[in-house]
């Protein structure tokens, strides 16, 4: 029998179709896949299921055989529904006791929360799946992992037997993932149905057992996971043949352009957020920071490019010193950037395509005369910039925010290319972007690399610093605790690993030992 | 396209809105805007009136929009407008110069006193991150005071008043002011009908410089590098920071431009209209205004001519109601502030301007 069944599924917003007849069998006790692109509709699917949406008339939904109409969260619940959503739904300041009896707490005669109660309860599942936690920590003092595990436990405290996963790994560490895992088959194990969506295939072959692919809202097939290679879920997923390995030749370094010496630099808080920080990067290499997020990254950036005052230390390229200088003035000296958060900082949203090709370059020739923008120049050289990168609409007029997340991305690296810039700083290059456009960007800055510029890549993804870096230093906690040289890179086998153990704070001693 | 038509479904809501209130009081809503349409446009001095009372708004709506375009909310339109008055009451009587002096260098000292009590807005904004709502509602209440303080020194009192001294009439803007009173001028003028009733109000030439301002302010917010980045900042601080601009210094700017078109409008008041200033219990409200007219006009330059002129026909006409009827002349009040309600809510007509719209494109499709 089928835990979840979807027939017809389909869901319009305005003329845009999100969800177009899906077809969805979820089986008792199994973990399904949901595999698609970004925009492809997954999150649409799972809003459905979990209530949030209501989907077009002539479709239906069967829960454990039985025809239903799920009108809300509260009604999924009900019917043994849990949802993990992508950023988690927790109460900071409470504790994870609190956090998941909020909204059912269990009262005692007085009308009191009986917390002896609820406490005894929460334990027992806890227990019962080795979560190994303690519900009087709070919230805001625990790491990411356990945080996703309270909002497994929160759904299980309510009875879920089929739990819904929305892009669960994105935000944990290699080794969280790992615990991650063992979890989910240990829900398994218990008889629990797990619906995961993700787009990460390596996460699908190491714990689903079968997998639905949609692409641009449609059903494409349920395929048997054990039985159907990586690249042929690649392909199904994007509709074409992809290359999942980046192809780049061995980098020749030459001088070296960039160095940063002792950096030093603290947070918004005034706390220290970068120490004693030095790295140096030569012509024609790609250098990978490593790191879990929050250890100092998006400080570093914003020291770099003249965002936050550094205390001391110094940073220097070409030789000569761009310490503290202004955000224009470090730009003018030939250091660009893809910022961690496109939306907010790489485009101006409510602008158009072609004005957010000249951010920083309005004022210059040929944009504009005494003041006067040229809107021809501006066309011109937009239109160029769309051909060259081929970002669609290819219309200059939109306002970026009416483009998808890789067009978005595309922009703002066409603008700091053409720049010409001898230094690119590209932070979370592709967050959020689908396996095209990651690729197109892969290349794009490999091209650079292969013209003798250097590329500061900071990524949270560690498959990504990996694949694409010919040199990787890992920071924790604002310092470079290890750097792993090319040849090294080349040779380990288990360098994913290596390279996760000193992200979690892990040490040279700690190897030998 | 879009926000006009918001505007104009939102004016229309506040007007319906309005004769429901009419209708509960016992008054014919038919009747009350004829006589509203009627009051407003049936005799050139009418619509002369309309056009004096429309320059301030415009000027101070033009004031609030730009600030709004940089992300700034300009509640201190009222200050600066005290202060441009204040600026060419004082140097409109200290100063003896000919028209073609007096006039551009006093409008130009009021500009500038204006700008800097604006910038100044701006200025503690990006040095100390002063709120600007905080700061220019507290400067509105220094300027009110200073102008108070500033009325009854000596040598610009006017003694035994509660007023300054007028200026100097070479310091005036108003069209002809001398000549329609003159014997030549009062007789040509009772032989031409529609001029002498349209010169009887102190017709002046502060509509003019409101329109030369819409156009000025037009160009920088549309074709200008500056323009350009004011808008960045205004839409998205990160990215324009990011980008290399220098955010703390064009919120600074902003507000400068804002407050010397704040200020202009109390010039050409002091200039064309009431020729001194007086003694204030309170807010008159010119700058208050600018924020409706502003929010009305979708905060663009053109917008807030239409709009300015717009709420302008609405004050004149609506006290024309009271007597006629005995409405109270409340009602504009409660209707301007429907209509902001209105498109304080602009999901409200979301589906009803995508409706209209489509029907316009499917009209010119077929044609």
């Amino acid at each position: 029998m089928f835990s979840l069944e979807l027939k017809n599924i389909s869901k319009t917003f305005g003329q845009f179709k999100a969800n177009d007849g899906i077809n969805l069998k979820v089986s008792s006790g199994e973990v399904h896949a949901i595999l698609g692109e970004n925009g492809a509709g997954k999150s649409t699917l799972m809003k459905i299921i979990f209530g949030l949406y209501t989907p077009d008339a002539g479709g239906e939904i069967f829960i454990n055989g039985e025809k239903t109409r799920i009108s809300s969260p509260r009604f999924a619940i009900k019917k043994g529904i849990g949802m993990l959503h992508q950023h988690f739904m927790l109460v900071r300041p409470f504790t994870i006791l609190q956090n998941i009896i909020l909204g059912i707490e269990p009262r005692n005669t007085f009308g009191m929360i009986d917390y002896q109660k609820a406490r005894q309860e929460v334990l027992a599942i806890s227990q019962n799946y080795n979560f190994n936690i303690d519900p009087d920590l709070k919230v805001e003092n625990i790491s990411v992992g356990m945080q996703q595990r309270v909002e497994i436990l929160k759904t299980l405290y309510r009875n879920a037997e089929l739990i819904i996963l929305d892009e669960p790994t994105a935000v944990l560490t290699p080794q969280e993932i790992i615990e991650f895992y063992r979890i989910v088959k240990n829900l398994k194990a218990d008889g629990k149905t797990i619906l995961i969506i993700t787009h990460k295939l390596h996460e699908i072959k190491e714990i689903a057992d079968r997998c639905t692919i949609i692409r641009k809202g449609k059903y494409i097939e349920t395929v048997d996971v054990a039985t159907t290679s990586e690249a042929d879920l690649a392909s199904k997923m994007v509709g074409r043949k992809v290359d999942l390995k980046i192809s780049k030749k061995i980098a020749s370094p030459g001088a070296v352009v960039f160095e940063i010496n002792n950096l030093n630099a603290t947070n918004d808080k005034q706390l220290p957020a970068i120490k004693n920080l030095s790295l140096h990067l030569r012509k024609g290499e790609i250098l990978g920071i490593a790191g879990i997020d929050g250890n100092g990254q998006s400080e570093l950036v914003e020291a770099l490019t003249g965002l936050r005052r550094v205390k001391s230390g110094s940073i220097k390229i070409n030789e000569s010193d761009i310490t503290n200088l202004t955000p224009k003035a470090i730009y003018e000296k030939k250091l660009s950037m893809i910022p961690e958060d496109r939306q907010r900082r790489g485009l101006v949203m409510d602008f158009k395509v072609k004005e957010n090709f000249v951010l920083q370059t309005i004022s210059n020739k040929p944009f504009s005369h005494y003041g006067f923008i040229l809107s021809r120049e501006l066309s011109t050289f937009a239109q160029r910039m769309m051909e060259r990168f081929d970002i669609r609409p290819r219309n200059i007029e939109l306002n970026a925010r009416n483009l998808s997340g890789g067009n978005q991305q595309k922009i703002i690296l066409a603008r700091e290319i053409a720049n010409n810039p001898d230094v690119l700083i590209a932070f979370q290059p592709t967050r959020g972007l689908d396996v095209g456009a990651i690729e197109y960007i892969h290349n794009e800055l490999i091209k650079l690399r292969d013209l003798g510029k250097s590329v500061l890549l900071i990524s949270y993804e560690l498959d990504e610093v990996i694949n694409l870096s010919d040199r990787i230093a890992v920071i924790v906690e604002g310092s470079v605790t290890a750097e792993i040289k090319s040849e090294e890179l080349a040779r380990r086998k288990n360098i994913k690993e290596h390279i996760g153990f000193f992200m979690a704070g892990g040490n040279l001693e700690g190897i030998t030992k | 396209m879009k926000k006009f038509l918001l505007s104009l479904l939102c004016v229309i809501s506040g007007l319906l809105f309005g004769a429901l209130i009419l209708k509960l009081s016992g008054i014919s809503a038919v009747e009350a805007y004829k006589v509203m349409w009627e009051g407003a446009f049936s005799r050139p001095s009418y619509i002369a009136y309309i056009m004096i009372r429309s320059t301030a708004l415009i000027l101070t709506g033009l004031s609030v929009a730009f600030a709004f375009r940089t992300g700034l909310f300009n509640i201190g339109a009222e200050g600066q407008f005290i202060i441009g008055a204040l600026t060419a009451a004082y140097f409109g009587c200290a100063f003896h110069f000919s028209p073609w002096l007096q006039i551009p260098l006093v409008l130009l000292l009021s500009t500038l006193t204006a700008s800097f009590y604006g910038g100044l807005a701006g200025f503690m904004k990006a040095r100390f991150g002063v709120h600007e709502v905080i700061s220019t509602i507290m400067l509105n209440w220094i300027a009110l005071y200073f102008s108070n303080f500033m009325v009854m020194t000596e040598g610009f009192h006017k003694p035994n008043t509660e007023t300054s001294e007028f200026i100097n009439p070479t310091t005036s803007i108003t069209f002809l002011e001398n000549w329609k009173v003159s014997d030549a001028g009062s007789t040509w003028l009772a032989q031409h009908d529609f001029l002498r009733e349209f010169l009887r109000p102190p017709v002046n030439a502060g509509i003019f410089i409101a329109l030369i301002c819409v156009i000025i302010i037009w160009i920088i917010l549309s074709k200008t590098s500056f323009g350009f980045k004011l808008k960045a900042v205004g839409f998205s601080p990160e990215a324009a920071r990011y980008a290399g601009i220098n955010v703390n210094k064009k919120m600074t700017q902003s507000m400068m431009i804002a407050g010397a078109l704040s200020g202009i409008a109390g010039a050409t008041h002091v200039m064309g209209v009431s020729k001194n200033i007086a003694i204030l219990a309170a807010h008159e409200g010119y700058g208050f205004d600018g924020i409706a007219v502003s929010l009305i006009g979708s905060n663009s330059p053109f917008g807030a001519l239409l709009s300015g002129f717009f709420l302008g026909t609405l004050k004149y006409s609506g006290q024309k109601i009271q007597s006629a009827l005995e409405a109270p002349s409340e009602l504009i009040s409660i209707m301007i502030g429907a209509i902001i309600f209105f498109i304080a809510i602009p999901v409200l007509f979301e589906k009803s301007i995508n409706k209209i719209l489509k029907l316009i494109l499917k009209n010119e499709g077929e044609n």
